[in-house]
């Protein structure tokens, strides 16, 4: 489903954080948090744990060690394979001003770095990019590093943020679904680790591929994760959903996730996970 | 069910209904009559069916008389020895699945159950499958890699089910899991899509080493209905958004995400079992046999290069 499905009565990580001058509001608890606090506090609020979203590159920093990050696979853009144009113009368009917005050539980064002196790679998705949807230059560049990981024998984490597929890709956007299962399928015959980490939000097609099938999947609190976007369901079954309903919460609770890491605690998470696995 | 451009052809097949119920009884015969009738109705239908627009070729393929699994079945295995359950929770009849002879080849054959009759709608949830119908499918798929058979796997699904129940018993895991899982099976998966490819719920079951389409069914990433309603935030515009989705079979090809499209007779599959199920079976037949030489090892490997380079890089 699209990334504009964006439920409307989710109850912790939604909306949008308000920004003046001096304070940041925080979009769950709206309390009034010193700006500079905010961000050195990693965007979380000291006040109700909420998790704001991060940019693929703020991610970098909190999980890499300084100064060890190298993009691969940079070159890797957006395509128009269905020439589309929607009611309010052309996808080529859109993609265009996407860029131009953020910095990125597609809604995901990738590359290799180091989590405490340990080599990894890591492709890190950012929901500012067109909802973080799964483009076929975003399916292309989490093959493409998942494939320099078994080359290199080194851990894959990959750092979901997605509303899902991209409709304007159409049959070419549902196929990086497979393309991008199939590279991590290699990677578990090999025996090289694949961690995911779930973050808001991390739902359709997404969540449907390479981001649930992690050998350890985890998550941050309050992280909205699901298949079908909330309101399809409530008009599917015609019923009101709980309201933790698809959180990283009750996800923990069905079984689907190993843990939620708070922020402050996600590299320490990863390094120590990773020192299981005995390369060969 | 009729379809609205379908009219003057369903007007003269009921016509020529009449023409052959009073041939049958009426001393005076309506042989010439029936004869030009017959050409007429064929013009018609070609000139129909030839030219269908995106959105037509959808409603072709949601046809309620288009022929389902159970068709298939009955069509073009000589035995059919159905499987139930995925070991976990319980049996989806929104996908089925078993062992199935198709002239001699053994295969295991999945796909997805919609159902003709109301009962039959609601027993198998319209082929809206839940994750345990995914499961059940993986484990079958995984069976057949055991008895070294090849998977046949038929596509007709609106999409998979989105139900509070699915979600907490994680429709997305059991899809994504089906993904990694069939990217490295090893042994053939043919796939056809038969009808509606519809998204997540179609691909949960639908990758393999070759995929085939009936010319008339479609595949897509959304419904033209949901499409146009989030993009052009109006749901009537599903005709436009059909068209800009490039989701019939044809598209298809050309985009190099199907191998091949098996035609339809003229007048859509729904008009002639019997002339549309003997093609859907020599090609997968065809396909299966070609297949059948390739070790495990190697058609995992032209299966990863095959989805690896979906997308134009």
């Amino acid at each position: 489903m699209g990334w504009f499905n964006r439920s409307r009565s989710k109850p912790a990580a939604q909306g949008k954080t308000k920004s003046e001058d001096m304070w940041v509001v925080c979009p769950s608890c709206e309390a009034h948090v010193f700006k500079e606090e905010w961000h050195k506090g990693l965007k979380v609020c000291p006040k109700c744990n909420f998790h704001d979203r991060l940019t693929c590159h703020e991610r970098v920093k909190l999980i890499l060690d300084t100064g060890t990050w190298h993009e691969l696979g940079g070159s890797v853009s957006t395509t128009d394979p269905l020439e589309f144009v929607d009611g309010k113009g052309r996808y080529a368009d859109k993609a265009e001003a996407a860029k131009e917005k953020t910095g990125l050539n597609e809604s995901v980064l990738t590359g290799r770095g180091k989590i405490s002196g340990r080599r990894i790679v890591m492709a890190v998705m950012d929901f500012r990019f067109l909802g973080g949807s799964l483009g076929s230059g975003t399916g292309e560049k989490i093959l493409r590093a998942a494939t320099y990981a078994l080359k290199h024998k080194l851990p894959y984490i990959v750092v979901s943020a997605s509303g899902g597929a991209r409709m304007h890709e159409g049959i070419v956007s549902l196929m990086q679904m497979a393309k991008t299962c199939a590279g991590i399928a290699r990677l578990h015959k090999a025996r090289i680790p694949y961690i995911s980490i779930l973050t808001h939000p991390t739902t359709g097609g997404v969540s449907a591929s390479y981001a649930m099938v992690g050998d350890i999947n985890i998550s941050e609190p309050g992280a909205l994760i699901g298949f079908a976007g909330r309101r399809v369901i409530e008009e599917t079954i015609k019923q009101k959903l709980p309201d933790d309903f698809q959180t990283a919460e009750y996800l923990l609770d069905h079984g689907f996730i190993d843990s939620i890491v708070n922020r402050s605690e996600m590299k320490d998470y990863l390094m120590n996970v990773l020192r299981y696995w005995r390369a060969r | 069910m009729s379809m609205d451009f379908e009219k003057p052809l369903v007007e003269l097949e009921e016509k020529m209904a009449e023409l052959v119920k009073l041939n049958e009884n009426e001393d005076v015969k309506f042989d010439t009559e029936i004869a030009e009738l017959e050409k007429k109705m064929k013009s018609i239908s070609k000139k129909t069916y030839s030219k269908l627009t995106p959105w037509q070729t959808v409603q072709v393929a949601r046809h309620s008389q288009r022929p389902l699994i159970r068709d298939y079945i009955t069509g073009m295995c000589s035995e059919f020895i159905e499987l139930h359950g995925d070991r976990c929770f319980g049996d989806d009849q929104g996908i089925i699945g078993g062992f199935a002879k198709i002239d001699d080849v053994r295969v295991m054959l999945i796909g997805h159950q919609k159902g003709k009759t109301v009962e039959e709608n609601i027993k198998s949830n319209f082929g809206m499958a839940n994750p345990e119908g995914y499961r059940k499918a993986l484990r079958l798929m995984k069976l057949a890699e055991k008895y070294r058979i090849p998977v046949l796997s038929l596509i007709d699904t609106p999409g998979a089910y989105p139900g509070l129940e699915a979600e907490a018993r994680g429709q997305a895991e059991a899809i994504a899991r089906n993904l990694m899982e069939m990217a490295t099976l090893e042994t053939p998966i043919v796939v056809v899509i038969t009808g509606e490819g519809g998204s997540g719920g179609a691909i949960g079951i639908g990758v393999g080493d070759v995929v085939l389409m009936l010319s008339n069914s479609v595949y897509s990433v959304i419904s033209p209905e949901g499409c146009a309603s989030i993009l052009w935030r109006d749901g009537s515009k599903a005709p436009v958004a059909a068209d800009a989705l490039k989701l019939t079979a044809e598209s298809l090809l050309e985009l190099g995400v199907i191998d091949e499209i098996i035609k339809e007779p003229s007048g859509g599959a729904h008009r002639s079992y019997s002339e549309a199920l003997p093609a859907v079976k020599e090609t997968i037949l065809r396909h299966l046999e070609k297949l059948s030489k390739v070790s495990g090892r190697k058609l995992t490997e032209r299966r990863f290069d095959k989805y690896a380079k979906i997308g134009r890089f």
